[in-house]
């Protein structure tokens, strides 16, 4: 039973990822999980200088899931290299930082920073729908997002994954654009932007009155985008959006992506990364599947 | 000393003590570990509710490994939890934050202050109070006459009930009954809605007492992950150094001098 992948050079020992956000940089759930289990743990995302990010309420829940509008609070690069990577010295597994920033200058500012780093891979947040400057708008153009990746590939020292938004007309473009750029591989999907109104209150639950929804509410929108991507471009994909289960992670990985990544599930459970790494492993070993690489974008074969 | 998990435990009990006001009492080791002003996660029993629900513990015992919730019915999530049973079982993740510095209170003049749902944590922090304070008075402040909780704090200290609409002996807040019996106290443990918890750093600064107060927020992880429940705070915070620090993991119980509420 082999549950190896690899993306863009990097070996990961099983497809299971955190996603950026919901996982801080691996410290707070290394008391629930082993973090030597995880394919490689996707951080939160840090940009050149603090974030203070949104005023609260920044999370709420919805059916299946949740919103939430955090804004990307993180202490810029210097701590986080300093403290964040330092402690995820000490693991055996891949770490793929997400870089965020307000403009393009600031997403090389951090690019180049953890050139000379022992970072495996930078996933580019050009998708964080609750932040008013940078992010998205990189996003949802695909000529602003073939720029961005342009500029940040000529800087990058690792591999670049671009993390799409699903607030788009045809995430497809997006995703060719980044191909085009020389990204290589891509992430998808990043929230859907929401809004949740407190009708007793006639106000706004979110201060930031939208937020991002995330959880298994969105899942079946995130795969469907997965499988389109997967046949528009030829770069490795990264698929996630309210991965709660095995099963959950392996139709994502049958539509075609490469990896998977847990999300707002961690919140609801723990342990899930794991459970989702164990639970592939018996559907590998139930199936008498030899590699999981034989999974990937199974279903149009 | 530490103790963080998500477990399945079973309901020893759960009544309605006033309207809306459920008293949930689960089994599990996680009380072995509990101090006053921790909190749990308590997940509804849904499908579809994924996130825990904070909830302050108002009771712990190592002995019986009971934990104790009193807890108020705000929404769907809390009136799912209102209906578990007698053997049901609950998803609990805990311990979660920090309590309150029970030593700062070692032979000083102590109050301990709660208003309305924030009254549970605060009989637990009166009960691990006692005998290490040089007095301790209690001040509960409650909408109306329906005082939840009030008759068992008596073994604890003075007890002044209070309510917004005078139908217990003194209206007003905790505050004012505070002030009207001419207490001095040195240090303020203190939990309950906003407005009390401004008014309360306020009277600290202008009395020169310290006060610790429990904060509340909503929350998605209860581990200090996604920074979804942020205070803002007057220096910079530990984690991100932009002076929002989560109350999930460096609260809820503050310096009333290091927030700015």
């Amino acid at each position: 039973m082999d549950t190896r992948v690899s993306i863009a050079g990097v070996e990961l020992k099983n497809p299971v990822m955190t996603a950026s956000g919901t996982f801080g940089s691996g410290m707070e759930y290394g008391r629930f999980v082993d973090l030597n289990r995880l394919g490689a743990i996707v951080t939160k995302g840090v940009a050149s200088v603090p974030w203070p990010g949104n005023p609260t309420p920044r999370v709420t829940e919805t059916p299946s899931g949740m919103l939430n509008a955090i804004g990307l609070q993180n202490p810029g690069i210097d701590v986080f290299v300093e403290r964040d990577l330092a402690f995820l010295k000490d693991y055996d597994v891949p770490v793929i930082v997400n870089v965020c920033g307000k403009t393009v200058e600031e997403y090389l500012e951090v690019v180049e920073r953890l050139g000379d780093t022992s970072v495996a891979m930078l996933e580019i947040n050009v998708s964080c729908p609750n932040v008013k400057e940078g992010a998205i708008a990189f996003g949802q153009k695909a000529d602003a997002l073939f720029h961005i990746t342009e500029e940040i590939k000529k800087k990058a020292k690792q591999p670049v994954v671009m993390k799409l938004s699903p607030n788009v007309t045809d995430i497809t473009e997006m995703a060719k654009a980044a191909e085009a750029a020389g990204a290589d591989a891509i992430s998808l999907i990043n929230t859907i932007t929401g809004m949740k109104i407190d009708v007793a209150k006639r106000k706004f639950v979110l201060a930031n009155k939208t937020g991002g929804l995330s959880g298994p509410a969105i899942r079946p929108v995130a795969v469907r985008m997965v499988y389109q991507c997967a046949h528009a471009v030829s770069i490795p994909i990264i698929g996630m959006g309210g991965i709660a289960t095995a099963e959950d992670a392996l139709e994502f990985i049958m539509a075609g992506a490469t990896a998977v990544s847990v999300g707002a599930v961690n919140f609801a459970n723990p342990y899930a990364t794991v459970e989702v790494i164990e639970g592939m492993e018996r559907y590998l070993q139930d199936t008498h599947t030899e590699t999981i690489r034989e999974l990937i974008g199974c279903v149009d074969r | 000393m530490d103790y963080r998990k998500k477990e399945t435990t079973v309901v020893v009990s759960q009544k309605e003590i006033s309207a809306g006001i459920f008293d949930l009492r689960v089994r599990t080791q996680a009380a072995a570990y509990c101090v006053p002003g921790q909190f749990a996660g308590i997940f509804p029993p849904s499908d579809s509710r994924m996130l825990m629900r904070p909830i302050s513990i108002c009771e712990a015992n190592a002995e019986s490994g009971e934990i104790r919730f009193v807890y108020r019915v705000a929404g769907e999530g809390t009136k799912l939890i209102s209906a578990l049973k007698e053997g049901d079982t609950a998803e609990l993740l805990s311990v979660l934050g920090n309590g309150f510095p029970l030593d700062a209170a070692e032979g000083k003049k102590v109050a301990v202050m709660g208003g309305g749902i924030g009254i549970p944590p605060m009989l637990y922090t009166a009960k691990k109070l006692a005998g290490k304070t040089a007095e301790t008075e209690i001040y509960l402040g409650y909408r109306n006459n329906d005082t939840f909780l009030a008759s068992e704090f008596t073994p604890y200290g003075t007890v002044n009930v209070v309510s917004e609409d005078g139908s217990t002996a003194y209206k007003g807040n905790v505050l004012d009954a505070l002030k009207e019996r001419g207490f001095k106290p040195e240090v303020i443990f203190a939990c309950g809605p906003m407005p009390m918890l401004r008014a309360i750093k306020r009277y600290a600064e202008e009395a020169g007492c310290i006060a610790y107060i429990s904060l509340e927020e909503r929350m998605a992880c209860g581990v200090g992950a996604c920074l979804g429940c942020v205070a803002k705070t007057v220096n910079k915070d530990e984690h991100s150094h932009v002076n929002n620090t989560r109350v999930c993991t460096e609260g809820p119980v503050f310096d009333s001098r290091e927030v700015e509420i």
